[in-house]
């Protein structure tokens, strides 16, 4: 029996259901005090003062500023401009100056209100727009935090000779992750045992390398330990190292364990967003349709402080020019900064945003040229050895042609477009059915996954199971369940025979951040080669023949533990051999895979009242094998709704720099009433170096769903619209201008 | 203060409470019943959502006044040593993800199984109406009360 290819049912399920599992709010500790965070309420200036008016006993508050920083004051991640408390300069609203932390929350927030800071305005800058003109200088020199550039061919040359050019213009909004467990952890710390800290988070080992610097202390006196955690998306990876630190802080100035949850407003205010995008495409064709050259310029913006948008804005980057051959390409991209609270990871990690840009794009060109828009993107499908944007030659086997084939049948496409059309003449509500097609690239973008160097490891335990051992979270997704299965697979064991550790840096090595859909294609196949090699010490110890039963493995471990000592395996990632991408360059084999899909929408617009809604969805595509159907149909679905609020539904509303509607009541994600019924179908071409032959999957569902929705708009009413979100009241002011 | 007596999952408790303390941080600070759990406190997302008197309602809308003599059921009270046919169909079928919003979500499967013994998918839809997931895009969690019906 194996276990890969089946829907083992989820490892921590039943406790999760019976209302047992321990989220970080759930847990308390002997002498437990709380923490708050008292942040600016202007987006830029100088802190001049922090007055404590009267009103609470302001002796019994424990009190944290930035000069009661041990370490250094940077929240460590990629660039050191981060302050975990403001100094002198605020740079964006919301942001940290004073953490307070007490016993009773109700004087908390008392003393919140009596905290007045005397702060000196400076001019602001709240939109990428604004940013990119340069008349206020808000980061650095120049407001640019990255800039990317990619040149193959000749571009310009190219547009001299086009049959065609067509260029169109494509922003996305903010978009909240919206986990329903907001952040929130609790830390010990003191001078003896060093800092720990529990919490809700994607990535332990980032927690702990903000820690160090923060309080100068050595690796191993810092301990993160991940508790259930109830959703992240991205919300989760690098914001929980602010939090964390902010509470350890506390703790280590009261000598207190410290909880510190935020509450639904503060954690959508103050804590980070899909960043928003702007893209300009020109694209130039020759007389047979086929792409000549693509020049896309792509902008994203930052919020006030560098973080990840270098890597959001590299994925972004490299998915710029969708799934389509172009032998002529040029991109430019650029992450600048602004006055709101720092953008973040979110789910797809600026994919879902270029790939809105080309995937509205193509269509367009399709109706500009008068062409049936699946013609026009199957004339230019990239091939197996032809090139992606990035330089990457496609060395595998693609099945896109295939997948998209299957989805319009599925869907029916071509007819209705048809009965649509014929239907929509007398009738206020109009349908459309629309497509994307699209690609996303799994693991760590470029080099990245060689610099992480991953370890994964596992162990026998004294009761006869096998324990994975790896810093990768389970945040809903799966992670213990699809480890489990490729783990039992490599050990010829069963499903019950694995258990996998509660991430704790304390004792598992660092197999990287749960994030980049890497978990199961890059840290499984890492668990199963750590399988492996503890089987051969088996082996080796002459414990285990090559053929043996489950009893005999058991027994075999259990032996090795009397008579040798620990039995553990390890192993560590290299690059398949086949990938290659040169950093100087900017050019290569960005991924070591990609998955493929094609998704379609059907949508009714009314045009009375400008609400649209998703009737059906079709997501189609290929992840390489799947692990774990059900799980996988889950990933996909949950996905697909998310892409469903961030093309029709969630709108941040920006006031001076700040979410206004930081209400689940005004900020509007998807319910049961929203979501159609979604058909998922997967095809499966194994990746010989994924856990178990997957490709990553966790952010291709976000991906596909906006351009395929705003396709299915564009059919049924017949107006271009190239900004998501489509709330009624934009549709509305788009279809006043351009009456049907 | 208030002394304010009421029955959860079968059994009488006895709180000493402000009068206006709500629902939910009685049952998760007071009684250490952590299953019911908070989204967003303002009735919004359903996570907190527990059965009082056989109806749905959100605990973090409830002031525990409004609950005295009142019968209240939470995630705690539903499986007794086996998972009860709803929450082994929530397993089967995928019906929890991170799991935060499961015990609300539970609840008011329960509540639309207790109003209707084979729920049609619109009435399950509605009746999950309340209840926000941000993992499932919410087909298992239907699939699974569906699969409950079915047996019903």
């Amino acid at each position: 029996m194996t276990w890969v290819g089946k829907s083992a049912l989820r490892k921590e399920g039943e406790k999760k259901l019976r209302g047992e599992a321990k989220y970080i709010d759930d847990i308390t500790f002997p002498k437990m005090i709380f923490g708050i965070t008292v942040r600016s309420p202007i987006a830029r200036g100088i802190l001049k003062q922090i007055e404590y008016l009267p009103g609470v006993d302001w002796d019994s508050i424990i009190k944290v500023t930035a000069k009661d920083i041990p370490g250094e004051n940077y929240v460590a991640l990629i660039e050191k401009d981060q302050p975990y408390l403001a100094e002198e300069k605020i740079n964006h609203a919301e942001e940290p100056i004073l953490l307070l932390a007490h016993a009773d929350k109700n004087l908390l927030e008392k003393a919140r209100k009596l905290v007045k800071f005397h702060i000196q305005p400076l001019p602001t800058v709240y939109t990428l727009e604004e940013s990119l003109k340069q008349k206020e200088i808000v980061w650095g020199s120049n407001n640019i935090l990255k800039t990317y550039a990619i040149d193959r061919g000749n571009v310009e040359a190219a547009f001299k000779t086009a049959h065609s050019v067509i260029e169109g213009t494509y922003s996305t909004g903010a978009q909240e992750q919206l986990y329903i467990e907001p952040n929130g952890v609790i830390a010990i710390a003191n001078e003896k045992d060093g800092v720990t800290v529990w919490g809700s988070m994607q990535c332990p080992y980032y927690v702990h390398k903000a820690l160090v610097p923060l309080f100068g202390l050595p690796p191993n006196k810092i301990r993160v330990v991940q508790t259930e955690t109830g959703g992240g998306f991205g919300g989760k990876e690098e914001y929980p190292s602010v939090i964390s630190g902010h509470a350890a802080l506390l703790a280590w100035k009261s000598k207190l364990p410290v909880k510190m949850i935020y509450d639904r407003m503060e954690d959508m205010v103050a804590t980070t967003k899909r960043h928003p995008s702007k893209t300009h495409i020109r694209t130039a064709f020759d007389k047979n349709h086929k792409l000549l050259a693509l020049d896309i310029d792509f902008t994203i913006d930052g919020g006030a402080y560098a973080t990840l948008s270098s890597v959001v804005l590299s994925r972004g980057t490299l998915h710029a020019s969708g799934p389509y051959f172009s032998p002529n390409i040029k991109i430019r991209s650029r992450a600048v900064a602004t006055n709101s609270p720092p953008h973040g990871a979110f789910r797809g990690f600026g994919a879902p945003q270029s790939l809105f840009a080309i995937e509205r794009h193509m269509e367009f060109c399709a109706k500009t040229l008068k062409l049936d828009p699946i013609k026009l993107r199957k004339a230019n499908l990239v091939k197996q050895g032809e090139t992606l944007g990035c330089g990457q030659i496609v060395k595998e086997k693609i099945k896109l042609a295939s997948v998209l084939d299957h989805a319009l049948q599925a869907s029916d496409y071509n007819k209705k477009r048809k009965i649509f059309a014929k239907n929509n003449k007398n009738n206020p509500i109009k349908k459309g059915i629309g497509i994307a097609v699209f690609m996303h690239g799994a693991g760590f973008t470029g080099s990245g996954e060689t610099f992480l160097a991953s370890i994964a490891a596992v162990k026998a335990t004294p009761e006869g199971k096998i324990q994975v051992l790896t810093s990768n979270t389970e945040i809903g997704q799966g992670t213990n369940t699809v480890f489990s299965q490729m783990a039992a697979d490599a050990l010829g064991i069963d499903f019950s025979d694995i258990e996998v550790a509660q991430p704790d840096t304390s004792f598992v090595p660092n197999s990287g951040p749960t994030v980049a859909s890497r978990t199961t294609m890059i840290v499984g196949k890492l668990v199963e080669l750590a399988a492996k090699d503890l089987k051969q010490k088996l082996i080796a110890a002459q414990l285990l023949k090559e053929n043996y039963s489950r009893q005999e493995f058991v027994a075999a471990c259990k032996k090795y533990l009397k008579d040798v000592g620990d039995l553990k395996g390890m192993s560590q990632y290299k690059a398949p051999p086949n990938v290659i991408w040169d950093d100087k360059k900017y050019q290569g084999d960005a991924y070591g895979t990609y998955a493929w899909a094609t998704y379609i929408a059907e949508t009714s617009t009314d045009t009375r009242t400008f609400e649209t809604k998703v009737d059906k969805f079709w997501a189609f595509q290929e992840v390489g094998k799947v692990i774990n159907p059900n799980l996988a149909r889950g990933q996909i679905i949950g996905g697909v709704a998310q892409g469903i609020g961030y093309a029709l539904y969630e709108d941040i509303i920006w006031k001076d720099g700040r979410m206004a509607n930081n209400k689940m009541s005004n900020y509007i994600m998807p319910t049961t009433l929203d979501i159609p019924d979604i058909e998922v179908k997967f095809m499966e071409l194994p990746y010989s170096y994924g856990g178990g032959g997957s490709k990553g999957i966790g952010e291709l569902p976000l991906d596909g769903p906006a351009p395929a929705i705003l396709n299915a708009m564009e059919n049924a009413i017949g107006i271009e619209i190239n900004q998501i979100p489509v709330t009624p009241e934009r549709l509305m002011a788009l279809m006043e201008s351009n009456p049907l | 203060m208030k002394k304010i007596k009421l029955t959860i999952n079968g059994k009488l408790f006895s709180v000493n409470s402000n009068p206006f303390s709500r629902l939910l941080d009685v049952l998760r600070d007071e009684l250490k019943l952590t299953g019911t759990k908070e989204g967003c406190g303002e009735g919004e997302c359903g996570a907190c959502s527990v059965i009082m008197e056989g109806k749905l309602v959100n605990s973090c809308l409830v002031p525990i006044l409004q609950a005295e003599g009142k019968k209240i059921l939470t995630v705690e009270g539903l499986a007794k040593k086996s998972l009860t046919p709803l929450q082994k169909n929530f397993m089967k079928c995928g019906g929890a993800q991170c799991g935060i919003c499961t015990p609300g979500m539970l609840m008011a499967a329960h509540a639309i199984q207790l109003k209707k013994k084979k729920p049609s998918k619109k009435e399950i839809r509605e009746g999950l109406g309340g209840n926000l997931c941000r993992c499932t895009g919410y087909s298992q969690i239907i699939e699974s009360i569906q699969a409950t019906r079915s047996k019903a």
